[in-house]
């Protein structure tokens, strides 16, 4: 009654990540069953109808929708090598990399693969995750969800926005906002810095003249029916609301660009090891997650500033999926990267027995620092890597690359003020 | 506004019931197996969407409640005869047990106390048990417990699934629903009442049987009975995402001089909850959560399950109990209007005890001379929705093959179909809650960050009406403020159709 289905590599997600696999799988000799829940490839950047994509990967600027489309299209080159299957939602992953999924068309799906790739994206912090009191009206959005309605639905989440929260989405949804007439009075941001890019703040916040209010967080809401206003505070440096600060704004919408959680949940039912810091799985510098064979990619395992990153990622696990699924096996992880001092995580956390050439890694700071000191050593001393920088914040990740022969033990990333 | 489409739409119904909570809409459902003319008064747009929504969806044992009293007495009954009820009305039920657990020498004299209530009540199967028996009922209770009263009678359930399984199977049934019609006068003048609503609407009622929840004691008052009063007492909720540190049982805690405790409970979707608090207040519109009740859930929680993951923290919410100013449920015939039925100051354990609730207030009825003769047909079966997420593999290729949009998920947190929300939006979901209340579209971790948009569509297209009408919960609670400005509305359909 249900078909079972066998590929070199199966993808799940068809967004950036999964795209990119996709197509240098293809181009490593890979039969590839891409596998999207939406009814187009492209994911969130489907969404994304702003510029600033592509400047690093292709050198130019374009929209998240052209971004998209020019990895739509080569993977739609390679039809022969790569089946796009939409509409198809995957439900499980077990240990033996066996994934079930259903579609409208196909009906339940068993597919067996000989490696599979992990490119699900991820998911928005709510106002349940952040217990932010108060009545619970009509209007309150995640930035990501009033964007899907303003930029694909063509609708409007409301007239009168607060935005909690300087992430890059609810700084591009300030700015497209107020394009259609809305009225953003202000963003709140908790931290003393954004976790947006700074060309988000300068085009989207400042050139508008939004307040940006640093310090600040929203702690009640108020509205029977729909939202009527929300309570601002301001907090101290242990993000303590102080008593006495409180400010009602009138509003009719609350938007919530707080943060982006990996969407784990098949990753944690097939068993693969994940890292409490990035809320996605352990990898090495091939993006082999702890089951053989699988390997993850883009947001689904760290959440990523730009695309053109989650590409140049995806490329690595889509190539080594490909070489998984043809030699059935692949060097596994042996060393270990640690995160010391002002880094919060780094990716790859392992290196495995064989690597080779230069190895990108990719690290967060946990706090603003400046100036900055990043050193990469070996656990045993030896300093493969050390440099300066004016400054680092955690709304920015971080590169280094190493020569993966200078390698002797586990390494460790080290950042420090200056 | 006339919402379901009754077999009798009389000038005069022989019965009216005012409120659709679980107490109206399990009277509704008990009487609806009678040859009488039977309406519903709902002042909202569905039924479920006070007390009903927003409660520890427990099934209690029964040993709470003074022996001698109301409570005691139709809790009791209301436990033995919830299997029947939920197995024919298709909503999940479980005897999971319960355990009040004691920390101290005080708090083992209050469980002593407990079972003593609950022998008189004639709870079955109780027992008082070591701390180390607890934990090995349920592994996740503290070490710090040294005693529990275990009751296997208690089980979980869904308050909303089953107020609105109630009320498809009365109005399947025969009863007629009046929804967003809030009753605001009454004339007791001739020989029959006349409910007259808000907007100018009016229904006309041989007997009413009086379940308005909170409002109970402002209808009575229209009736000019003014014998009870009804005080709101606030319970907030956090509700957390499934998880290994989710107990199996309901977890209590020794009543004390600081209140009844907090509770944490699996809940019957498989996630856990931690609440209630209980804060007596006099606004009965204010269910809104605070940063104290949050707080003071957290400490409590973990006082029962220390390993409780409360970062898994999907919503909180709140409920307005309905306190009645007897200190029991007021469930009578009115002194002043006989052929007027309360039922009211229905607080806890209010959802266990409806079905026996509805038995009384039935025999009430009769009582007071409305003729109750069994109507041939009567079907006491209600088919629940079935969920996709639960369908065996066979039984999912079988209803894709049927209707394909059974195979398109819509809702990824709870995995979702749209075939799943088109049966609710037919059945009577007329905005985002009444969907999730109905399929749980949007009760997930994401809280419908993903999932809303296609829900608004979904909504709009079953219903024919357009995007920006649809709300959250009725009234004013518009979703979306509008279109976009026409040019980039072309931009955005563009958009669409390229991609």
């Amino acid at each position: 009654m249900t078909g079972v289905r066998v590929t070199d590599v199966a993808i799940i997600g068809a967004g950036p990540a999964g795209l990119a696999a996709a197509i240098t799988a293809a181009d490593n000799g890979a039969n590839v069953l891409l596998l999207e829940r939406d009814s187009h490839p492209g994911g969130i950047l489907r969404q994304c109808i702003h510029n600033g994509f592509g400047l690093h990967y292709f050198g130019e600027e374009l929209t998240g929708p052209e971004y998209a489309a020019r990895f739509a299209d080569e993977a739609a080159k390679r039809a022969g090598r790569v089946t796009l299957m939409t509409d198809t939602m995957a439900l499980s992953l077990s240990g033996d990399r066996t994934i079930t999924a259903v579609n409208p068309h196909d009906g339940p799906l068993t597919i067996k693969p000989g490696a599979v790739v992990l490119a699900m994206g991820c998911r928005e912090r709510t106002r349940g995750a952040l217990g932010i009191p108060g009545t619970r009206p009509a209007g309150v959005y995640t930035a990501g969800a009033a964007q899907r309605l303003v930029n694909l639905d063509g609708y409007l989440p409301g007239r009168r926005a607060v935005i909690l929260g300087s992430g890059d989405i609810g700084l591009i949804m300030a700015r497209r906002l107020t394009w259609e007439g809305a009225k953003v009075l202000m963003v709140c941001e908790l931290m003393n810095y954004s976790s947006g890019l700074n060309r988000n703040i300068s085009q989207c916040l400042r050139d508008y003249g939004i307040p940006l209010h640093f310090n600040t967080t929203v702690s009640r809401v108020h509205g029977a029916e729909r939202v009527e206003a929300v309570t601002i505070v301001s907090v101290d440096d242990k993000r303590q609301a102080i008593p006495g600060s409180e400010r009602l704004v009138e509003c009719d919408t609350l938007l919530l660009s707080v943060g982006l959680l990996p969407e784990n949940e098949l990753t944690r039912m097939a068993g693969i090891e994940l890292d409490p810091a990035t809320g996605g799985a352990v990898v090495d510098e091939r993006r082999q997650t702890s089951l053989p064979g699988v390997f993850a990619c883009g947001n689904v395992l760290q959440v990523h500033d730009l695309a053109d990153h989650v590409s140049r990622e995806a490329e690595t696990a889509g190539r080594y999926a490909a070489r998984f699924a043809a030699a059935g096996s692949l060097p596994a992880p042996a060393l270990r990267v640690r995160a010391e001092g002002f880094t919060r995580y780094v990716v790859p956390q392992r290196i495995s027995a064989k690597p080779e050439g230069l190895i990108d890694l990719y690290y967060r700071v946990s706090d603003a620092v400046k100036p900055a000191r990043l050193v990469v050593k070996s656990s045993d001393g030896g300093t493969i890597l050390s440099r300066r920088k004016q400054a680092m914040t955690p709304g920015e990740m971080e590169r280094a690359s190493i020569d993966s022969a200078k390698l002797s033990g586990d390494t460790v990333v080290l950042t420090e003020a200056i | 506004m006339l919402e379901a489409d009754g077999l009798n739409r009389p000038d005069v119904f022989d019965c009216a019931v005012i409120g659709g909570g679980v107490i109206g809409c399990a009277a509704a459902r008990l009487l609806s197996r009678y040859d009488i003319s039977l309406a519903l008064i709902e002042a909202s747009e569905d039924v479920s969407t006070g007390a009903s929504r927003a409660n520890s969806g427990i099934a209690h044992a029964g040993y709470d409640a003074a022996p001698g009293s109301a409570m005691a007495r139709l809790n009791v009954r209301g436990s033995a005869i919830y299997g029947q009820w939920c197995g024919e009305l298709g909503v999940p039920f479980e005897r999971c047990g319960s355990l009040v657990l004691a920390f101290g020498e005080t708090d083992s004299r209050a469980l002593a106390e407990l079972y003593e209530s609950g022998l008189a009540n004639g709870v079955p199967d109780m027992s008082l048990i070591s701390g180390d028996e607890a934990r090995a009922l349920e592994p996740r209770v503290s070490p710090d417990a040294i005693r529990a009263l275990w009751a296997p009678t208690a089980g979980i359930t869904s308050p909303y699934q089953l107020t609105i399984a109630c009320w498809e199977n009365a109005r399947a049934n025969g009863l007629a629903t009046f929804f967003d019609t809030r009753v605001t006068g009454v004339d007791c003048s001739g020989d029959h009442f006349i409910l007259n609503a808000d907007g100018g609407a009016s229904v006309r009622a041989r007997y009413v049987i009086n379940a308005a929840g909170l409002f109970a004691d402002e209808v009575a008052r229209m009736f000019a009975d003014s014998s009870f009063s009804i005080k709101p007492r606030k319970g907030e909720y956090i509700l957390l995402d499934r998880d290994d540190s989710t107990p199996r049982r309901v977890l209590f805690q020794a009543p004390s001089a600081m209140g009844k405790g907090v509770l944490v409970s699996p809940t019957a979707d498989g996630n856990a909850f931690a609440g209630p608090t209980a804060l007596d207040q006099t606004d009965k519109a204010d269910a809104s959560t605070t940063r104290e009740g949050a707080d003071e859930l957290r400490r409590l929680a973990l006082r029962s399950v220390p390993g409780l993951n409360l970062r898994a923290a999907i919503t909180a919410f709140s409920g307005l109990r309905a306190v009645g100013s007897t200190g029991d449920f007021i469930i009578r015939a009115s002194d002043i209007q006989p052929r007027l039925i309360h039922a009211a100051g229905i607080a806890s354990p209010g959802l266990t005890s409806a079905p026996a609730i509805a038995e009384e207030l039935a025999d009430i009825l009769a009582a007071q001379g409305l003729a109750l003769k069994e109507k041939p047909g009567w079907n006491p079966v209600r088919a629940p929705i079935e969920r996709f997420a639960a369908m065996t593999t066979e039984r999912q290729a079988e209803v894709i093959a049927d209707d394909p949009r059974w195979g398109h998920v819509i809702c990824r947190c709870e995995t979702v179909t749209e075939g799943e929300i088109v049966e609710a939006i037919r059945r009577g979901a007329r905005s985002m809650d009444g969907v999730k209340r109905r399929v749980r579209a949007g009760m997930g971790r994401c809280q419908g960050g993903f999932c809303a948009p296609r829900v608004i569509e979904l909504l709009s297209r079953e219903r024919g009406v357009p995007m920006d009408s649809i709300t959250k919960s009725g009234g004013g609670s518009l979703m979306l403020a509008g279109p976009i400005r026409e040019s980039a509305r072309g931009f955005a359909s563009e958009e669409e159709a390229r991609a």
